[in-house]
């Protein structure tokens, strides 16, 4: 498989995730509804609620497995931007972007290594990762698609942290990364909310799915 | 406190009025934090708001009216924007999205109030003090960022998973929008790796003012 083949997958398999938010689509419905017969139990959460923690339980348990998982994804992010700043394909104001967006997210990865550490977890390991890197409008395309997935990783996880407080520093994430989401795809001449008024939540088993591709060991 | 001084002095010429002279704990709410970010930056909505919702105790029904009443100002904002002339091309693209987006928050919140079997709290009326393009990216900048910080400000405080879920869904698109005001503007558009977090001392200090 070449690696942008790698690429067009992940990308259709989080476009799939969109797709299958039946719920999601309940509550739109219920939205749209002023008779209050619908109930709002069937927002996302309500779906992503049961099958996320088990995923993300490998990682460690409750809120320190989602605080490693994570961290996990913000250690390929980092190391995604590192590589790109390095491949020479970006030049001025387009490098000093994913070079910002680079820095960010290494802040996220000190901002969850101590958050795992201050509640008592170890913090999971770097994984070791590759990224294809052909041409720059296919690598602003895998940021895009890696940046939309985050964000839609951090909306799935936040009904399922049990801490206020490591919800907070989650949410303060995610909404950075909704903004690095917004950014790559106006560069790309894409809507900045494809998911519409509502943004989607992606599961944990879903995105480690999509980023599988990029994990070399 | 001049002007000058203001971190956003286009939030403090903002006007929330209510007819019936008996303004809902949203709209009170809604000044303090408009207000909070007038003086200290957007950056202390969020726990402005967190604090206002803790010490006035009113659940998920209060939390989500408050959400209504700052998607009433947004929404109320974008649709004046498309009144007035001004914005072409790739603007008005985008004041024609957020337009809609910040209709069907509204929409989505009321629904949801319901459901929670509260009464949605009735639309305010607002004053956007602009007089042109730059202004109004501006005040719209800061409305996106008030929006962003005000929702992850509330997010810890929501007690159903359902409601946290739809918060998370709109402070996502929030961001995104955010974003693109920002970049329309000539602003960073994620400035920060997070929003900045503060200390209970610094919260209250600057809550103070603006909570009876």
């Amino acid at each position: 498989m070449s690696e942008s083949s790698q690429a067009g997958l992940s990308r259709r398999r989080f476009m799939a995730v969109g797709g299958g938010s039946a719920a999601l689509a309940a509550f739109l419905a219920a939205c749209g509804d002023d008779s209050g017969t619908t109930t709002t139990t069937s927002t996302m959460p309500a779906k992503s609620g049961a099958g996320t923690t088990s995923e993300t339980e490998q990682f460690g348990k409750g809120d320190i497995g989602i605080l490693n998982y994570a961290l996990t994804l913000e250690y390929l992010e980092t190391a995604f931007y590192a590589d790109v700043v390095k491949s020479g394909l970006f030049k001025g104001a387009d490098l000093a972007v994913l070079e910002k967006f680079g820095e960010e997210e290494a802040e996220h990865v000190a901002a969850l290594t101590a958050a795992v550490k201050q509640l008592g977890g170890k913090p999971a390991p770097e994984p070791k990762a590759e990224f294809p890197l052909e041409s720059a409008k296919a690598v602003t395309e895998l940021a895009a698609t890696v940046e939309n997935l985050g964000a839609a990783a951090y909306l799935g996880q936040a009904a399922n942290i049990e801490s206020p407080e490591v919800l907070a520093s989650a949410l303060a994430i995610h909404s950075v990364e909704g903004r690095h989401a917004a950014v790559l795809n106006t560069v790309l001449g894409k809507s900045i909310t494809p998911d519409g008024a509502f943004a989607k939540p992606a599961d944990a088993k879903t995105v480690l799915e999509s980023v599988e591709p990029f994990i070399v060991g | 406190m001049s002007k000058e001084e203001l971190a956003h002095p286009e939030l403090a010429a903002v006007e929330v009025v209510d007819d019936s002279e008996d303004l809902s704990r949203s709209e009170v709410i809604l000044k303090g934090a408009l207000a909070a970010g007038a003086v200290y930056g957007t950056a202390m909505v969020g726990p402005f708001v967190r604090k206002a919702l803790a010490m006035s105790g009113g659940g998920d029904i209060e939390i989500v009216n408050f959400a209504l009443t700052l998607e009433y100002l947004e929404s109320a904002f974008y649709a004046e924007a498309k009144k007035r002339a001004g914005a072409k091309g790739e603007l008005k693209k985008l004041v024609d999205l957020l337009a809609e987006d910040e209709q069907q928050h509204v929409e989505a919140l009321t629904a949801t109030v319901k459901q929670l079997g509260g009464k949605p709290v009735a639309e305010p009326k607002f004053e956007f003090p602009y007089d042109d393009t730059a202004g109004f990216l501006k005040l719209a900048a800061t409305f996106e960022d008030t929006g962003v910080s005000a929702y992850n400000g509330a997010g810890p405080m929501i007690e159903s998973k359902e409601v946290l879920g739809a918060a998370g869904s709109i402070v996502q698109v929030e961001a995104r929008h955010a974003a693109a005001i920002r970049a329309q503007n000539g602003e960073e558009p994620a400035p920060q790796a997070f929003d900045p977090s503060l200390d209970e001392a610094q919260v209250l200090k600057a809550v103070e003012p603006f909570i009876a």
